[in-house]
């Protein structure tokens, strides 16, 4: 319970600072894409600061054996930069610039009752679905 | 030209909030808090590796919500995009990160915190295509 207890408080941090950097707001991170036209840095800053406090932690963290409720730091073996990788990266780049939402902030964005984010969410879910499919056909 | 909107200090506030969370997954449960591949895991989890994700993921809206009731919707939201956009969008999103293995958070925050490479050139290509996707939206096509 523990665990679930530490994710959830996570979880809250999280989505309050996706609020609070103007993350949740599409229009606020198309207006980052859109380097050609009236550009909003912002999603740079929030960027820097997320990754500032977590490369500083993960300094620290990285000395310990274990976390303090898991078993096993559970980080990524994948090395290479191959086909896959940016291909998927690709993609996800097209969705993110068409609608201005990538997953978390369409997550926080649930509570608001707006028709367009559960559309985005539901189409995400199939995706995700459909990649799982996919892959599994490949064996990657 | 720089937007009205450009707000560097709660950009940093709201990233340092996330950077935090970030680090506070993996100090406590080892976990990379990679809103894509813990959404998506789910969906595929076994029993015992289900709840942790579940709480993060009600965290997300919960935790945005609670922000805006105690300090404002501070940045408002908008989006005018059409059902066909958003159902193309979301579907690239999802099956983009899954076949990637990262959106913004795990790569962009969390990948290139531990200096990943592999995280790094995933952020490259999909801050690349973004803003072509824009670009080409806005400025080629003429709609916005």
């Amino acid at each position: 319970m523990t665990r679930e207890l530490a994710a959830l408080a996570c979880g809250l941090v999280f989505g309050a600072g996706l609020l609070v950097s103007g993350m949740t707001n599409p229009a606020k991170v198309l207006g980052f894409l859109d380097v050609a036209g009236t550009w909003d840095p912002t999603l740079a800053f929030v960027m820097g600061g997320a990754l500032s406090v977590n490369a500083a932690a993960w300094a620290l963290t990285r000395r310990r054996d274990r976390p303090l409720y898991g078993e096993r730091f559970a980080l990524p073996e994948e090395r290479a930069i191959d086909r896959r990788l940016l291909a998927g990266a690709a993609l996800f780049g097209i969705g993110w610039g068409l609608v201005g939402l990538c997953p978390g902030p369409a997550l926080a964005g649930l509570l608001r009752g707006k028709l367009p984010v559960y559309l985005f969410v539901a189409a995400m879910l199939a995706g995700m679905l459909g990649a799982q499919l996919y892959t599994r056909r490949t064996r990657r | 030209m720089i937007s009205d909107h450009f707000a560097p200090g709660l950009g940093l506030a709201g990233g340092a909030l996330i950077g935090l969370a970030a680090a506070g997954l993996m100090l406590a449960d080892g976990r990379v808090a990679g809103v894509s591949g813990i959404l998506g895991r789910s969906l595929v989890a076994e029993r015992g590796d289900r709840g942790w994700r579940l709480a993060f993921l009600i965290g997300l809206p919960a935790g945005a919500a609670l922000a805006s009731a105690l300090v404002g919707d501070l940045h408002g939201f908008e989006i005018t995009d059409g059902t066909g956009r958003l159902v193309a969008g979301g579907l690239l999103v999802g099956f983009g990160t899954w076949l990637g293995n990262g959106c913004t958070s795990g790569h962009g925050v969390c990948g290139m915190a531990r200096g990943s490479r592999r995280s790094l050139a995933a952020t490259l290509a999909f801050m690349a295509t973004g803003a072509a996707t824009v670009f080409a939206l806005r400025h080629l096509a003429g709609a916005s």
